[in-house]
């Protein structure tokens, strides 16, 4: 599984990276004399509602997602471990206060509390980013807190202390690469969630704004021609459907890697 | 002579509440323990799992934050210093614990672990730190060209001499050793004491040695206080309390010592709680050796 995940991860990310290369036509260009028409030799993928190259623009949008996958990763999974680490190492009240946030946090619908954050930032790549940020940390923040909590009782954490070890020292050499692990799995499987969230909100017109192609801003321009055209929406549904699986293989089996005892 | 070490009437309690509107309960893991170390020795700290001695370790160097008491090193109290003279203090009063497996962060290269107390009170320069790490590893015997290596690499023995030289690479003058042995094979076990006892005599270091092996105890402490529910309840010279074991715990605790020689007729003692005052004061029973009874 983790190779089937790591394949489809890895042929992806090599699309993205080469993405125009692959195809000979230009993700813009208009053939309207061609709109909505199906696959054929010259455009595998078939046209789209202003006759433009499918396949051309699923290779731009797989850029998009895994931007946004990266940066929403990146940033919440920092935030994350920095608040988590701070709440289980120092513990208290301290602790209180980060662990309500949490909560609170948790307690919204994250997609919901998106959609309301990019309707106030306004729509554009970098809000969706903030927004799912902003949502995403409280995951890694919850897991980093309960990763320091045991840590800190650990003998090599108390040593390091017994040396005369700064909380900063302790926190960074000893805590947060003990979660380290933890972190990569969550990493990996919030890579899907992130990719999927993204395309949520572009599909309800709140993320990448046209002409720029998306995942999800393609799966809304095909629904109005879900019966007469439906390759506009199936080949976008597929491509987001294949990475986050392969995102979700990955994570899984790179979680059994790190915890032997989930492994069956 | 000022002891090195003085510990007086330390307690630690720990509260527990018990659910959200339960009566939160405490617990005394040290009450009132009292001793001192001079300068050199080697004093034993004995009692079961769950007497208080390793806690009694841990808030003399302030790991646990005792409740009250006085510690007072080289005179000073240790319980009143900021955080910044604390951390001065902790280059002189330093610890080996008692797991070999989770005392080394197994992330790390032993050269960067036996390094980071030079790296955390900023001596020498790189270089220098390098040739101290080598140094320190050939001390407690072992291989400087093994430095790159990770912990799981070495074997327990091997790993607590990489603890032991992480301890002394600050030249410390009190080193708490948390049960440093009971973790290994009975072979590892005499290595490690040996060790323990050469370097006390080549760099006058001063120990208190935490333990609940007794026969390791008579050969290595000059004087031991027995631990029983967080109360020293006997103290004095090794030799005299293991010659007149005078209160009932410590004369059950010495009856659990295994005999080698299977033809020795040998009364396991079994204590009965209730066969003494657990509250009674330390009364000096000859010179030097108290016992509450």
């Amino acid at each position: 599984m983790v190779r089937v995940g790591l394949a489809i991860v890895l042929v992806t990310l090599l699309a993205a990276a080469a993405g125009p290369a692959l195809s000979p036509f230009d993700p813009a260009d208009q053939d309207l004399a061609r709109r909505l028409e199906g696959p054929s030799l010259s455009h595998p993928l078939g046209l789209d509602e202003l006759g433009r190259d499918i396949l051309a623009r699923l290779l731009v949008g797989a850029r998009i997602s895994l931007m946004v996958g990266i940066a929403v990763v990146g940033v919440s999974s920092t935030v994350g471990m920095l608040f988590g680490s701070i709440a289980g190492y120092f513990g208290g009240r301290v602790d209180d206060v980060i662990s309500r946030v949490i909560d609170v946090l948790m307690a919204f619908p994250g997609i919901l509390l998106a959609i309301a954050l990019v309707a106030v930032l306004g729509p554009s790549l970098t809000n969706v980013v903030l927004a799912l940020s902003v949502i995403g940390w409280v995951g890694y923040a919850r897991l980093v807190r309960g990763q320091a909590l045991r840590a800190r009782e650990l003998e090599f954490v108390q040593a390091a202390r017994a040396l005369g070890a700064g909380s900063r020292r302790i926190v960074f050499r000893h805590v947060l690469p003990t979660a380290f692990p933890a972190v990569m799995v969550q990493a990996t499987l919030g890579m899907a969630g992130a990719i999927i969230a993204e395309a949520s909100l572009s599909f309800l017109g709140l993320g990448v704004q046209p002409p720029t192609p998306s995942w999800g801003t393609m799966l809304d321009a095909g629904r109005s021609h879900l019966f007469d055209a439906p390759h506009l929406t199936i080949f976008p549904g597929l491509a987001i459907a294949t990475l986050v699986l392969g995102f979700n293989f990955l994570g899984d089996g790179l979680r059994d890697r790190v915890d032997p005892k989930m492994a069956r | 002579m000022t002891p090195l070490l003085e510990v007086s009437r330390l307690t630690k309690e720990f509260t527990r509440k018990r659910g959200l509107f339960g009566e939160a309960s405490t617990i005394r893991a040290v009450d009132e323990v009292s001793f001192a170390i001079v300068e050199g020795e080697t004093f034993g700290l004995v009692g079961e799992s769950g007497s208080g001695k390793t806690t009694t370790g841990r808030c003399i160097l302030r790991l646990i934050e005792p409740t009250s008491g006085e510690v007072r090193f080289k005179g000073d109290n240790v319980l009143a210093f900021s955080r910044a003279r604390l951390r001065q203090a902790r280059r002189e009063m330093q610890i080996v614990f008692q797991d070999p497996y989770s005392s080394l962060n197994p992330r790390m290269r032993v050269r960067a672990i036996v390094e980071e107390p030079l790296v955390i009170h900023k001596i020498g320069t790189r270089v220098e730190r390098r040739a101290r790490v080598a140094e320190l590893f050939e001390l407690v015997g072992l291989d400087p060209s093994h430095l790159s290596r990770y912990p799981h690499q070495f074997s327990g023995g091997q790993r607590q001499r990489i603890g032991l030289a992480r301890a002394l690479a600050l030249n410390p003058s009190l080193v708490i050793a948390d049960e440093p042995v009971s973790a290994l094979d009975v072979s590892v076990q005499a290595q490690v004491i040996n060790l323990l006892m050469d370097l006390q005599e080549r760099l006058k270091l001063t120990y208190l040695f935490i333990a609940h092996d007794l026969r390791l105890v008579r050969h290595i402490c000059s004087r031991v206080a027995v631990m029983y529910l967080g109360r020293i309840v006997e103290t004095g010279p090794t030799e005299a309390i293991f010659a007149a074991p005078a209160h009932p715990y410590t004369r059950a605790l010495l009856s659990a010592i295994p005999v080698p020689d299977p033809s020795v007729p040998r009364q396991r003692i079994v204590l009965d709680p209730d066969s003494f005052d657990r509250r009674a004061p330390l009364k000096e029973l000859k010179a030097g050796h108290f016992a509450a009874v």
